[in-house]
Formats: structure tokens, sequence, C-alpha cells
């Protein structure tokens, strides 16, 4: 299995760099996360999106898709783009720590 | 005493379970009852050929009720709610039916209106789909009159039914105006939100290489945000456009709006959480749920459905007899793929094995992931089937309920390098 180096941390990850186990990550693993997407600093507003991200994977086994997080998040979808601006769902995933949202099957 | 059966949706989903179960228990053992709002019993798979004039709109459609083995009641209503504390369904005609098993089959809806534009200026006009009736009829017609210039496919989000249709469209497309001749007039391209052609590697990477042969331009990570049917563009939301002159357009998906009006059963989107290996529900252990409806991590379309029928059938029974449940489904999908000029690719896959090349169900059997004429063939067998096995609830001869493997290759070389 592939693993990454954050924060001087050694991280089990996908071939596609999404965690494959969530309870490795730390909070001070994002901004290094963030900056390897191009997200240079991280906002209030996207700590809400990666807080809400590990919330539900935690309560449902899978991140949400971003029509759930346009839905539920309480950020709409268009916010969410502006965020995240190559696609919210997974690009949140990786910051965020928690395996690939399985949404689309 | 009698068990009370209430059976929600009389489409695939509900009517193959009603009629497993009417075998099961004897009319003394066993009420069992079909909800529906409609008549008529749709023939989904057919809904990609209606455009294309290889299907005739009234043929496919047949009623809900003639589906259903004798000794079943059939009430022709839509659904107010489900009360899950009380054991019970409120009609929309004021009725209530209680029951002691409860198994959802409502399937999924369309929700064009949850999409900036998409039902506005320009929709069945020279904005169509083809995932309702309506909709396939009004687009045979658009394509009869389209003489040249961009079609353009998209699939607005997941999940959506038979997630494998759109690309099949797209060949289609590529055959239909080949054969009228005009095929270097027209510019196919399809445009998902997906990071590829379809949801699994192997497959993905098949699929994109046949759009690239019949010249179909693949659009990737496409989020559609707004569909301009007066100017002829989607948006994405990052912004990005790709300009029409017809789009084929897959419009979300939701489960049905009653089970968002009944606390507690359904989730965001109305799709009901579900056991993904027992499909019981998880808002309730006298809910089971079969078919679209369910929120479990595989393909929404009709040989899921039939799979599902057999674990689901006897967990209702083993439910009303107090014994443990059986955690068997496996997730079996099974899907034809009509690539047009008369040939098709069969993929078949569950919850741990993607599509993967080989032969079905055994080493003698169908090619799997690979053009033939064979498959086509098996594609249209499967209408008859549809009505005359899988609805009445039969199980089909050299099709298990478990995946396969015996013919599948497990670690294969691929025709189609990644792109």
């Amino acid at each position: 299995m592939p693993t990454r180096t954050v924060a001087g941390v050694s991280v089990d990850v996908n071939d596609e760099g999404f965690f494959t186990n969530a309870d490795q990550w730390t909070e001070a693993m994002a901004p290094e996360l963030a900056a390897a997407e191009g997200i240079e600093t991280l906002t209030e507003d996207h700590w809400r999106v990666i807080k809400f991200m590990r919330a539900e994977y935690q309560e449902k086994g899978t991140g949400p898709t971003v029509r759930i997080l346009g839905k539920t998040s309480g950020v709409s979808i268009k916010e969410l783009y502006q965020l995240f601006p190559k696609g919210p769902a997974r690009i949140a995933a990786r910051i965020a720590g928690i395996p690939k949202p399985r949404g689309c099957i | 005493m009698v068990h009370r059966i209430v059976i929600l949706g009389g489409g695939t989903g509900g009517t193959l379970t009603a009629n497993r179960l009417r075998r099961l228990y004897a009319p003394a053992e066993a009420r069992i009852t079909v909800v529906d709002q409609d008549d008529r019993h749709v023939y989904q798979p057919a809904l990609l050929f209606v455009p294309f004039g290889l299907a005739d709109p009234d043929e496919i459609v047949r009623p809900r009720g003639r589906q259903l083995h004798a000794g079943i009641d059939y009430r022709r209503s839509a659904v107010d709610h489900v009360d899950l504390g009380g054991d019970a369904v409120h009609l929309a005609d004021g009725t209530t039916l209680a029951y002691d098993v409860l198994v959802v089959a409502t399937g999924a809806v369309l929700v064009p209106e949850e999409t900036d534009g998409l039902d506005g200026p320009g929709w069945m006009d020279k904005v169509f789909t083809f995932y309702d009736l309506p909709g396939a009829t009004a687009l045979a017609g658009a394509l009869q009159r389209f003489d040249g210039g961009r079609l353009v496919v998209n699939v607005v989000d997941m999940p959506i039914k038979c997630p494998v249709a759109p690309l099949e469209f797209c060949f289609l497309a590529d055959w239909y105006f080949t054969e009228r001749g005009i095929r270097d007039k027209v510019s196919l391209t399809y445009v998902t939100p997906l990071d590829g052609a379809f949801t699994k590697p192997v497959a993905s990477r098949e699929l994109a290489g046949l759009l690239a042969d019949k010249g179909v331009e693949l659009v990737t990570e496409f989020n559609t945000g707004t569909v301009d049917g007066a100017t002829g563009r989607l948006i994405s939301y990052d912004d990005r456009e790709v300009a029409f002159d017809l789009a084929v357009v897959v419009p979300l998906h939701n489960g049905a709006p009653y089970v968002g009006r009944s606390e507690g059963l359904g989730d965001e989107l109305n799709f009901v959480p579900t056991d993904e290996r027992t499909l019981q529900s998880k808002a309730n252990p006298k809910v089971f749920v079969i078919g679209d409806a369910a929120n479990v991590p595989t393909s929404k379309a009709g040989s899921v459905t039939h799979f599902e029928g057999e674990v689901l059938v006897e967990n209702v029974r083993r439910h009303l007899a107090g014994e443990p449940l059986d955690a068997s489904f496996d997730g079996h999908t099974n899907c034809f793929i009509e690539s047009g000029f008369h040939k098709a690719l069969l993929i078949d896959f569950n919850y741990e094995t993607e599509p993967l090349p080989g032969h079905f169900p055994t080493s003698l059997g169908l090619p799997l992931l690979k053009e033939s004429r064979l498959n086509h063939l098996g594609k249209l067998m499967f209408e008859w089937l549809y009505w005359h096995a899988l609805l009445p609830g039969r199980d089909i001869p050299g099709v298990p309920t478990a995946m396969p493997t015996a013919g599948k290759v497990l670690f294969p070389v691929l025709t189609h390098k990644e792109a």
C-alpha cells in the first residue's frame, strides 16, 4: 500500500492520494494537504466543510457527494466550488483525510 | 395469524417480490398488497431504443396489475407517508394499510427542476432526456429532424438509473447517424461528472477506448450547474462551458417524494438507508427495501433488483419466523451495453469485484467487456425474459444470484490502454 508523509508523519493512502485510514489524520496535517491541492490558506468556511466531511464519514462510512454537501453542509454548491475549485467532494475528502467518497457507483 | 405484507411500488422490484412471496405463502398464511399510483408498467431498458426508432413506445408498456399473480391485492393510489412507529402506510386516497412487513420498491424519480435552467427555455425543444417515456418519444422526433451539429450527452450527477445507458446512447447515436449518412456532419460529446467514462477502473478504460474509436469526445469531471437551452450551453460550477445544438441530459435522481414525508425513513435524497447484505432498512426491522429505492452501493439497475429478490424474500420469511437474517447479497450486477451496429458488451460485477474481461457465467459463456453480436442478441432476448421470467419472480437458468467468477480474467490485459 502506498504511503505519504504529511506534517512529518507517514500515512496510508490509495493510488489517488486518498487516506485509507481516517484515524491517521490530525488537524495539523490539513494545511499541508490543502497546499498540495493548490489551496494556500484554510479559511473558517474551508474548516466548516472539512469537519462536516469527517463527521459524515464517521456516521455513514463514506464521505458525502457534492450534491449532498450542497444540501446539508450549509454551504451552497457554488460556494463549495469557490472553496475547493477542482471538485469539492474529492478535494475536501483528501484534505479531511477520509477515503474516496463512494457516491458514484 | 395471517401475515400482512404491504409492498409500495408495482415496478420491477415490487412485482417480482410480490410474485415470489405469493409462491412462498399460501393465501391463508399471508395477505399481500401492492400499491402503485398508476397502472403503467414501463419496460425501462427499452427507453434507450425509443429515440432511435428501435422500440415502439406503445409496446413497452403493460398494465401493472396483470403482472401480479392471482391472490395479490393491487391498490391504485399514491402514498402520502409511512408511519414507522405505527406500522402503517397512509395512502393519498385517505385509507390506511397496517403491515407486519413493509417492502419499499418505489424506485427513483427524475428531478430536472433541481438543475438550474434544465426544465426552462429549450426543454423538450433542444434539451431532452430519454429517461422517461414522454422524453424518449419526443427525442425520437428531434433526432429525426437533426441533420447536423453538436449533439451533447450529459449526466448531471450520480446516482442515476443504469449508469451505462448514457454511454449506450452515444454508441447508438454514432450508429444512427452513420446509417443516415450524416455522421460527418454530427459531433458527439459525452460530458460526465466522473473522472472517466465509467465508475469502475477497468471498464472505464475499455469504454473510454470505445468512445474514442467511435469518435465521441469525452469531457470528464464536469459538474453541470446550469443548462442554458436558449443559447445552447452547459455551464459547470467551475465555469467551464460545452456548447450544443441538441442536448440529451440525464437529470438528477431522488427517491420517491413520500419517503421524504415519512419521518425517519429516508436520507437527504429520499433514498432509504439499507443494509447492503440483508436488504433490511436501517430505519426499522419490519421494513425491507428492493431496487432503486435503496441507497446500497451498487448500480440502480433491473438486474440488481432481480438478484436482490431472492435474498429479500428469504429475509422477509426469516423476519416473520423470528430467525436471523441471511446476509448474502453481494451487489451482483449484470448489464448488456449496446454498442451499435448489432453488437453489445456484457459486464458482470459486485460490491467487491469490478467488471472484468473473460466469459459469463463460465469460460464457455458470453464474452465479457468485449463487443460481440451474441451479446446484442442477449440484450434483445432480455425483454422476453423480463416479462416472462424476471417479473414472475423466477430464477433465470444459468444466471445465479451470487456473482460467478469461473469465467473471469482476474488480472486482465486490456485491449484499450489507458488514454
